[in-house]
């Protein structure tokens, strides 16, 4: 077996474990309502941290570049209510524009 | 939740924008999916071992780390073990889904396998259950096919997709489709709040952890502070605020 294929087939049992073990463990038991109130507030520091990392982020060092002012149009186009897809291409020219003037 | 005529109106038109924005968020992970089959390519894979990365492993960045590992003569355990610490990440998406995904043994088995970012971010962006439930697997369901399509056209043709992706700023879609699912949220001071937290603690770590850990600490710090926080407040009001 090649190198690639024991790391698939590692890799995909553990990735596996690890996306099911929430649905599977936890099954269809309601959470504690402590836990609950938690669980609606996580997703916002997990789409911001999301945003976030994916736009300064490189490698391991932290990068404000063209991609950052992607990020702010996409600010500007969400508070003028644009439509999703709207503000994903405009986040990508405005990305694109900065990366032709530099 | 009971269900009268205005309430499945407006059932069409959540499930439409939550279709709409599956769509988006799959268009985005298109790019990405060329880039991952070119680097298969690039690191000696063949192409059913790229394909299996894609339908098994299911999960962008690890696969491009282990991918990347194995190209750079690194070992099959390095490999494995950078792959698997990206997606503990995923043990958290999943406690955030499971009362959503709620079903017999082997359907949530089944659904558990489209736990990636995607996914998670259409769902949590529904407020309803059955809602959260279809973003989700609309979502997944639709990045599958596209990253696996994607992965074998990046395998087959392209071999410098990273340099077109960075040209056409496409390495910008991603955050913003994230941002654009954040963004109703953060009208709610509390939400706001959550989310900024969450951003501080992500940047400050990326210069000192592997990757996919930061995403993972931002959830588990702002978790452990919002435990802290809700065990300081009665039950009735923490009962009244979990009803919504």
């Amino acid at each position: 077996m090649s190198d690639a294929l024991i790391v698939l087939v590692v890799l995909a049992a553990g990735t596996y474990v690890l996306k099911a073990a929430g649905p599977l463990a936890l099954g269809n038991r309601r959470l504690p309502v402590r836990l609950q109130s938690l669980v609606d507030l996580l997703p916002a520091a997990l789409l911001a941290s999301l945003a976030i990392v994916s736009t300064v982020g490189d490698g391991p060092a932290v990068t404000l570049d063209a991609r950052l002012v992607g990020l702010v149009f996409a600010g500007v186009a969400l508070w003028r209510r644009a439509p999703f897809v709207i503000v994903i291409v405009v986040a990508s020219a405005a990305t694109a524009a900065v990366r032709v003037f530099n | 939740m009971s269900v009268s005529a205005s309430d499945s109106v407006d059932d069409a038109g959540i499930r439409r924008r939550l279709r709409r924005q599956a769509a988006s968020i799959t268009v985005a992970v298109a790019p990405f999916g060329i880039v991952f089959g070119a680097s298969a390519a690039t690191a000696g894979l063949r192409l059913f071992e790229a394909v299996g990365y894609s339908v098994f492993v299911f999960a962008g960045s690890a696969q491009f780390a282990a991918v990347e590992i194995l190209g750079d003569g690194g070992s099959a355990a390095s490999a494995a073990i950078a792959g698997l610490l990206l997606n503990v990440r995923s043990l958290a998406f999943g406690v955030i889904m499971a009362p959503a995904l709620t079903g017999a043994f082997w359907q949530r088995a089944l659904m558990s396998q489209l736990m990636i970012d995607e996914a998670t971010a259409v769902g949590v962006a529904a407020v309803e259950k059955r809602h959260r439930r279809y973003g989700y697997l609309v979502g997944g369901l639709g990045v599958f096919v596209v990253w696996n399509l994607t992965t074998v056209l990046g395998f087959v043709v392209f071999s410098n997709a990273g340099d077109l992706i960075v040209d056409l700023g496409l390495d910008v879609a991603g955050p913003a489709a994230f941002l654009a699912l954040l963004w109703p949220r953060l009208a709610d001071r509390r939400q706001l709040a959550t989310a900024a937290a969450g951003a501080a603690i992500a940047v400050a770590l990326v210069p000192f952890t592997p990757a996919g850990v930061p995403i993972l600490a931002s959830m588990l710090g702002v978790g452990a502070a919002g435990l802290v926080a809700t065990s300081s407040v009665n039950e009735d009001s923490s009962e009244s605020e979990s009803a919504v």
